[in-house]
Order: C-alpha cells, then structure tokens, then sequence
C-alpha cells in the first residue's frame, strides 16, 4: 500500500471526507473544484490537521492515535499549482533548499542528474520572476524531487499552464512515475489529464 | 562649512542616542510586530493600542512617565540602581530610552506591514521542503521581511534624531551629555546671540534627515526584487 488514508477534515462550516488506499504510482484525487481535494492533500502533506482519522504512506504512519508529524518529518515533495518558487532566491538555490535538508541517504537522484531529467540546466541563474509558467512548474517539481521526498504530491500542476505546456509536464509526470518509481498523489478536475496521468482514481465528491 | 568642537559633540551625541535607540528598539520591535501580525491571542487590540500610544500621546506625557518610572526612586529606576548600578535619567543612555520608546510605534508598524506582506504559502512550501520552523523563518520569513526592517531602522532612526520632548522631560538638557541637536537648537534659540547656531544647528538637521531618506531609498531599490509575485 502506497496511500493507506482515511480522515476528516473541518474546513470553516463543512467537513471534507475522504478514505482510500492505493499501490504505487499515480493516485488521482478527482472531483469538480471546491470539493475539498486541495485540503486533502494538504492534511497529507501536514499543512493542515484532520479532526479525525489515519495517514498512511508507504507503511509509515504520518497522522494517527497520538502520531502528528510535523510538515518537516513527511518527506512530502509538494508541487503547488503557482509553483511557489522562492522569490528571493535563484533558481538553483530554489532546486538546493529542499536538497540542503534531507538526509543524503533519502536521495533519489544527484542534483545534476536532476536537473538533466527535467532539461533545466540552463535556467539554474535566473530569478523565479523570469521564468515562463512552464518553466516555474518543472523547476518547482526539480525542487520537490530533491528534497528526498517519500512521495510527492501535486495540487493541480497543470492548471496555469497552455496546450502545449500542459503536454511537456505530463511527460514529465509520467517519467518520474515510471522511471523514478516514486509514489504521487495527484489532485486535479481534469478528466483527461487524470485518464492519461492516474494508476488508480479516487473520485471525491 | 567647517563644524564648532561645541557641534561635532553634539552630533555625535545625537548619533550616538539615535543609534543606540534603534538598536534597542529593533528586537522588541520585531517581536511586538510579529505578535500583532501573526498570532491570533485575545485581547491583540489592547497590545496594539499599546504600542501606538508614543505616537498619539503628547511626548511631555511620555518623558513624565518615564520619570516616573525609571527616576531614582521609582519601580524601574530603583531596581535598575540596586541591581545592576545603572541609572538612566539625566544620562545620554536616558535619552536613548526615551528616543527608543518614540521611535517603537514606526518601527513595530513598517516591520508588520513587511511581515503580513509575506505570503504564508511561500512558509508552507519551505515546510514540505523540510525546513524545520526556525529554519523556515531564518530562510524565507526574515529575507523577505528585510526591506520593512531597513525601513523601521531609517524611520526610526529619523524619529529619534528629532526627539524633543520626552527626551528634555525625562532627562533635562545637559550639555554634553542630554543635550541632542533639536534641544541645543531650543537652547540657541532662548540665547539672545544664538541665531547664527540655530541657522548652523537646523541645516545640519536637514542633511542628516536627508541623509537617512536616501539611505532608505536606497535599501528600498536594492531589494525590490524580492518583493515581485510568486511565478
């Protein structure tokens, strides 16, 4: 089992629910906008506490009876869908935050390695606001492979992107499910890109 | 236009008092903007109040409740002396204090503004990353909080130069040792042959003052690039 999840989560006056669990590579999180996806996925990711319930991944316990771990100890690479790169900082340093902060022995891939994988060498000196959107999302996703995640987790990457934008970082997801074998749970209300990306579905909603 | 010894002392003085104010000021001003910008304790509103009080108060009131306080025998004044040997009222260290407690209200004010202007979203991502909460705030909160800083420092650094009256309330008008540029101006100007001092005395006010403003100008363009959108 990949995701072992089962929470509810109070958000303001309604509560979202949600319980599944999934093997390996993609888990797609599918559901019209506002059903709570993004909550789910934040609660996973330790950035918001469920009242109730259990997360599991990959057999480690992150939220359970006496178990909260802090977003920190997750080791969940979050891709968000502005990207949310560092303003201050290059993009190299942007790619080595998450990098500096994991144990060496958690790596999946060297930093030149990655940085070959997504094809973003040569933006390593420029500044987040020069980036086009499609190349703010793959060093976003270069930065969460870095940071030694266990798993990642996507809130609709593809949303603020075009046609063919859209298409690049597909190929990229499906890389990094197929060739890094690492697991990814993927929120999204797209059909198609769930039908292309997704190992297994889980429609909320 | 060479400089009296009698006014390279007194702005040296005035440098020393303003600098010495921000410096203090600056940590407790972090931390009350930080309070008032962040958490979400009851009662905010009353601290809030609180630290704008220098700014609407008339600073008579301010300097007279800071003798009170930190005179010989009040609360303050009295366990500062017991304890550690200190006395404040009638020093130059007096006049940092007052200058400091007038200059908080700006400085607590530019440094919330910068720090609510911090989008948490950046902090969340730095989390996921795997930055613990100290590392977090060293990395992306301060960094991105630096401009409201300068700009609390200039400010204040500016209030405290043309702090007058808490300052001659709280620790009279000492030559050489309380008497900073806007009370040696007063002085000259009570002095039927001050004239010439005060014309003296005042310009150098207004270069110091313009001084700071382009120094802030300054910091502010340095760092504008960290203040554009999140991609």
């Amino acid at each position: 089992m990949s995701f072992d999840i089962d929470v509810r989560v109070r958000r303001g006056d309604r509560t979202v629910t949600a319980a599944f669990k999934t093997g390996g590579g993609v888990t797609a999180l599918f559901g019209p906008s506002g059903v709570g996806k993004t909550t789910i996925l934040h609660a996973v990711a330790g950035l918001l506490t469920p009242d109730t319930g259990r997360i599991c991944v990959n057999a480690r316990v992150m939220f359970g009876a006496n178990i909260n771990l802090a977003p920190h100890e997750r080791r969940c690479g979050m891709v968000f869908q502005d990207g949310r790169l560092f303003p201050h900082m290059r993009v190299e340093a942007n790619l080595r935050y998450g990098w500096k902060h994991s144990a060496e022995r958690h790596h999946l891939l060297g930093f030149s390695e990655t940085v070959d994988f997504l094809g973003i060498g040569h933006l390593l000196d420029r500044r987040p606001r020069t980036l086009s959107g499609g190349e703010a999302q793959r060093v976003a996703i270069g930065r969460a492979l870095l940071s030694a995640p266990e798993f990642l987790a996507m809130d609709e990457p593809l949303v603020a992107l075009d046609g063919a934008r859209r298409n690049e970082i597909m190929t990229v997801i499906e890389r990094i499910r197929d060739e890094l074998r690492i697991p990814i749970l993927y929120v999204s209300h797209d059909r198609s890109e769930v039908d292309r990306l997704a190992t297994q579905i889980v429609e909320l909603g | 236009m060479l400089l009296t010894a009698e006014e390279v002392e007194i702005i040296f003085l005035s440098l020393r008092v303003s600098l010495v104010a921000i410096l203090v000021s600056l940590p407790i001003a972090f931390a009350l903007a930080w309070v008032l910008a962040r958490s979400r304790m009851p009662g905010k509103f009353i601290l809030d109040a609180l630290v704008h009080l220098p700014l609407v108060l008339p600073p008579v009131v301010t300097g007279w409740l800071l003798l009170i306080a930190f005179g010989v025998t009040g609360p303050v004044g009295h366990l500062l002396q017991h304890w550690f040997g200190v006395t404040l009222i009638f020093r130059w260290t007096g006049a940092a204090l007052a200058a400091s407690i007038m200059a908080l209200p700006l400085m607590v004010r530019a440094i919330r503004l910068a720090l609510e202007a911090v989008d948490p979203r950046l902090e969340n991502a730095a989390r996921t990353l795997g930055a613990k909460p100290w590392t977090c705030f060293r990395t992306i909160t301060l960094p991105l909080t630096l401009p409201g800083i300068a700009a609390a420092l200039v400010l204040g650094f500016a209030r405290s130069l043309g702090e007058f009256g808490a300052t001659i309330t709280f620790v009279s008008n000492i030559p050489e040792e309380t008497r900073t540029l806007p009370l040696a101006i007063y002085t000259a100007l009570q002095s039927p042959t001050g004239d010439l001092l005060v014309w003296r005395l005042s310009v150098i006010s207004i270069m110091l003052a313009i001084g700071a403003l382009l120094i802030a100008e300054w910091f502010a363009r340095s760092y504008r690039p960290a203040r554009d959108h999140v991609v």
